[in-house]
């Protein structure tokens, strides 16, 4: 590796002058020849069997050129646990359901004939909420799973359950006890581009998807499997990446649609586009998980924590996605947040007839970080402790293994409590609740988090790879299987590459991502991407710059020989200095930097300096000529935890943060203003500070949008707010406090450069801080996210009412 | 039915068909090939599709395209300078990090150029009127304000030196 020059910088994306100036292509702007646009039907009923489906009116419509149902294609399951189908047959189970679609050449004809579409339906009786559908009896969302058998409840297949420590014992020595419900909504990720693909045949059937999505290679897995289920053996699906217009979770499940498309274009031979309205991505494109949450927890009359016990109940909806995996990362704050002694963590997943959730940022955490960083404010109040000193006491620590089996390695943690403490100004604001104004009380508060920061394991392999073509002209062409969403994996890793291989970032050119060009990678989940990018660009850079000074021993000395004779032809009368090149040209002695090859210890002579470009064309155009390329790929070394179990080291490394925030609360209205927000993470290593900075703030903003506006409504299992105008994700208007970041530098052992994760910890315990300091100004817990004025006012009326009686 | 029309496109006269039901962002993108103009909600609330008409921001995805007859219209591919030179608007946001996946930045921009042009120094107040109608999920807005701060500096700069060309 060479000296870092680039690494910890602030330089621009490096897509930063395609997107202002409009030239970034999203997957709305991506034509191709004779592709026709598709449409979805979907289903009007939450749970009904379908009797009739008559499309004959579509398909006589001018313009259309296919139409298809589950009774005229093959059967293509999707889903991880193969409960789902790309079109449904036989009964609806959510209002979302897609029962048919066609395929036009407009999008008013492909939206008329979708118009045309008669279903008759048998309605079925419905169960909208996970108590509901856990009674005796409950109506059934699948009567049979995917091999057949009859199912006898909606409990989902999943079973998450750890326990570790004598629980018994440490809740009898408990003195002080915190126990409390919390829960927090479905809301939409909401990226700003929506969802689409482009699905297209080739002559040989085999299929070319371009797909908004964060996992292309498991992408391409279902899709083959799709095209096997079409009587297309053996054939592939090339997944390209276009520009994705943010992902946030979104893409780390394959969707109906895209299957759909797939089917669509096989029927009609063309390329076929679906790209979701807002309203339909409101409607039909899977939230976040809902959940409820029960913490119990205790400590001694130290302050310290001896057990911890939480509980988990999830309407997931009609039909299983990777975010019914939710409960495997909500075990980590839930065993792992603070040093406790006894954990124990359950959860449960109930199908309904509710619209079926999947991924996004943070992946359960937030849910479970919003529980028990409040319960443990409560446990504080409880136990007569400061709460920031609270956390202090039981502070995580480096070299500690978990009662979950994560073994900490680096663990900036009580820096970030005691930054941001220092930045709130606890110690005078704390318990103060100053009254600033008539009727409006001002307060602080707090919560941390710990995140998987070294890749998290939840698949079979936790693999990325990398390859890195030199050319002629010293560009490095980087092949990455990561997917860059708008987060800044492209500003990371070619800063990582300049670095790692010792060349300008500015010739670090990343390219489309692309089954068909990047090696496998698992995909761009779980705060991985510039971990792992980082990590491969390591290891691929330190195989280049072996080959180059070993190639250099003899190029190099050919090459500086004749720079040095056409020096002395222009600089007629210069004498250099003495140095045997030839003799010095050992390859240990060679350097690369900034894209120029020198020698240690030689003199500082322009002839003596070799442009990477050059030195490759040497390399190149010699006999037995060579051509430099390398490529990597690391799997880390982490446990693929049991989940019944609830025991295994999943990343590699962790990462921590604290978050704060000053709050104003109206005691007549309820409203909420936050005055000051403070962030502080361990995030190993500072890479490329300006993207950092931007993937903390949008986190945080995110919570904001969580912690007190965001809620996908739902009646009978219908959504009622498919719009911005009534769903209301934060505003600039909002924002006008002040913003403070820290970063922790902990220089982790295993993370590229010493870097860890970062791209969903700003958002895990945004929420919990701002309940925490509403708490402190006016002394009322919300239990429920969002916290709405509305909840604020009713919890200060009540408080009011239960003092009245009290007095 | 399609009518003709003619208006002008980032100082170009443009004459199109239009059909009665077509809005303005339908004939930037559909006819005139200018993808720049991000459609995101379909309904004036998230503003990626913020185009100034006569100088004046509006939601291009509302503007029925028949009343455009005879308007100046400026989109995203309209800022740079000769030679593809991007704008000091432009660099702003690409120094300042106000870009992240980048879907709402030409709208944002859009809403900017207005803003900057009625208040040439405007107070972090002003700024977040003039952007409240432009969402955006990815940079919690921090970074977009700092690149309108940044941007009426440089112009205010460039304008002393007589040869911006905002």
């Amino acid at each position: 590796m060479s000296e870092l020059r680039h690494v910890g910088t602030s330089p621009a994306r490096p897509d930063a002058a395609d997107k202002v100036s409009g030239k970034a292509r999203y997957i709305h702007d991506l034509v191709r020849p004779g592709m026709l646009h598709g449409k979805i039907k979907f289903s009007d009923q939450a749970h009904a069997r379908i009797a009739h489906v008559d499309t004959s009116r579509a398909a006589r419509l001018p313009g259309v050129r296919a139409v298809i149902t589950a009774y005229d294609t093959p059967e293509v399951r999707i889903g991880f646990l193969r409960d789902n189908f790309a079109l449904k047959k036989g009964k609806v189970r959510q209002f979302r359901d897609e029962i048919a679609a066609v395929a036009a050449i407009d999008p008013d004809i492909a939206a008329e004939a979708v118009e045309l579409i008669r279903v008759e339906y048998e309605p079925l009786p419905a169960v909208f909420t996970a108590e509901e559908a856990m009674r005796d009896g409950a109506q059934l969302v699948h009567e049979v799973d995917p091999n057949g058998r009859p199912r006898t409840t909606n409990l989902m297949p999943l079973r998450y359950h750890h326990q570790a420590g004598d629980l018994e014992a440490a809740r009898r020595a408990a003195r002080f006890v915190a126990e409390g419900t919390y829960s927090t909504p479905r809301i939409q990720q909401t990226c700003m581009g929506t969802a689409g693909c482009i699905a297209e045949f080739d002559g040989k059937h085999e299929l070319t998807i371009w797909a908004k999505t964060q996992i292309p290679f498991l992408a391409q897995r279902d899709f083959i499997r799709a095209l096997e289920d079409m009587g297309l053996q053996g054939k592939n699906a090339r997944v390209i990446v276009p520009c994705l217009g943010g992902g946030f979770g979104t893409g780390l499940d394959t969707h109906a649609y895209e299957f759909i498309a797939i089917l669509l274009a096989h029927a009609s031979g063309r390329p076929v586009r679906i790209v979701y309205s807002r309203e339909e991505e409101f409607a039909f494109l899977s939230p976040r998980q809902e959940s409820t949450v029960t913490v119990r927890e205790g400590c001694d009359e130290r302050g310290r924590l001896l057990f911890r016990e939480v509980d988990v109940l999830q309407d997931n909806g009609a039909y299983g996605s990777w975010g019914a995996t939710f409960p495997s990362v909500m075990m980590l704050p839930a065993t792992s947040l603070y040093r406790v002694g006894a954990t124990r963590f359950d959860a449960k997943l109930v199908y309904t007839n509710n619209t079926y959730c999947q991924a996004m940022r943070g992946y359960g955490n937030p849910e479970v970080t919003w529980a028990v960083e409040s319960n443990l404010d409560e446990l504080a109040r409880a136990a007569g402790i400061d709460a920031l000193e609270l956390r202090r006491i039981n502070c995580n620590q480096p070299g500690e293994t978990t009662p979950m089996g994560l073994k900490v390695t680096t663990c900036g943690l009580d820096r970030c409590l005691e930054s941001s403490g220092k930045r709130l100004a606890w110690s005078d604001k704390r318990g103060k609740s100053s009254r600033d104004a008539p009727g409006k009380r001002r307060g602080v508060g707090l919560a941390s988090l710990i995140h998987v920061g070294g890749s998290g394991r939840i698949y079979r392999s936790d693999a990325s790879g990398i390859i890195l073509k030199l050319d002629d002209f010293g560009n490095v062409n980087a092949y990455y299987g990561g997917v860059e969403m708008g987060q800044g994996l492209h500003s990371a890793l070619s800063l990582m590459v300049a670095d790692a291989l010792g060349v300008l970032p500015e010739r670090v050119i990343i390219n489309p991502t692309d089954t068909g060009t990047c090696p496998w990678d698992v995909g761009t989940h779980a705060s991985r991407g510039a971990f792992m990018a980082g990590k491969t660009a390591e290891l691929a850079a330190a195989k280049l710059r072996a080959r180059i000074f070993e190639l250099a021993e003899v190029i190099f000395p050919e090459e500086v020989e004749k720079s040095l004779a056409r020096y002395r032809r222009e600089h007629p009368g210069y004498t250099p200095p003495s140095f045997d090149v030839r003799a010095a040209s050992k390859r240990e002695r060679f350097e690369l930097r900034d894209s120029v090859l020198t020698l240690r210890g030689a003199p500082d002579e322009a002839w003596l300096r070799l442009e990477l470009g050059r030195f490759l064309r040497a390399a190149h155009f010699r006999e037995n000529g060579e051509m430099l390329f390398a490529q990597s790929f690391y799997d880390p070394s982490t446990e693929l935890p049991d989940w019944t179990k609830g025991m295994g080291n999943m990343s590699v490394t962790y990462a921590y943060g604290t978050q704060g925030v000053e709050v104003e609360v109206d005691e007549e209205t309820g409203d909420v203003r936050i005055l000051k927000a403070v962030a502080v993470h361990d995030v190993g290593r500072v890479l490329n500070r300006q993207a950092l900075e931007g993937q903390i703030y949008g986190a945080l903003v995110q919570g904001i949008g969580y912690g007190m506006t965001e809620e996908v409504k739902v009646r009978d299992g219908r959504i009622l707010n498919p719009g911005f105008r009534d769903y209301k994700i934060p505003t600039v208007g909002e924002i006008d406090f002040p913003v403070e970041l820290e970063f922790v530098e902990t220089a982790d052992r295993d993370g590229p450069f010493g870097a860890k994760g970062v791209g969903e910890p700003g958002l895990v315990p945004t929420a919990p801080a701002i309940a925490n300091a509403i708490y402190d100004a006016v002394g009322v817990r919300i239990h429920d996210l969002p916290i709405t004025s509305e909840k604020v006012l009713a919890a200060l009326r009540a408080k009011r009412e239960a003092e009245k009686k009290g007095a | 039915m399609k009518t003709e029309i003619t208006f002008f496109v980032n100082d170009a006269e443009v004459t199109a068909a239009i059909g009665p039901r077509e809005r303005l962002v339908d004939v930037l993108r559909g006819a005139l090939g200018l993808t720049g103009t991000k459609e995101g909600c379909s309904e004036g609330e998230c503003g990626a599709c913020t185009v100034l008409v006569d100088g004046r921001p509006v939601n291009s995805c509302l503007f029925p395209a028949l009343e455009i007859e005879g308007k100046r219209v400026t989109t995203i591919e309209g800022l740079e300078g000769p030679g593809a030179a991007l704008s000091e608007l432009q660099r702003a946001f690409v120094e300042c990090g106000g870009v992240q996946c980048g879907f709402c930045t030409p709208g944002m921009i859009l809403s900017t150029k207005a803003l900057l042009e009625e208040r040439p120094r405007p107070s972090d107040q002003e700024i977040r009127e003039a952007l409240r109608g432009n969402l955006c999920r990815c940079t919690g807005y921090v970074q977009i304000v700092a690149s309108v701060k940044r941007a009426a500096e440089k112009i205010a700069a460039a304008g002393e030196e007589g040869d911006g060309h905002e």
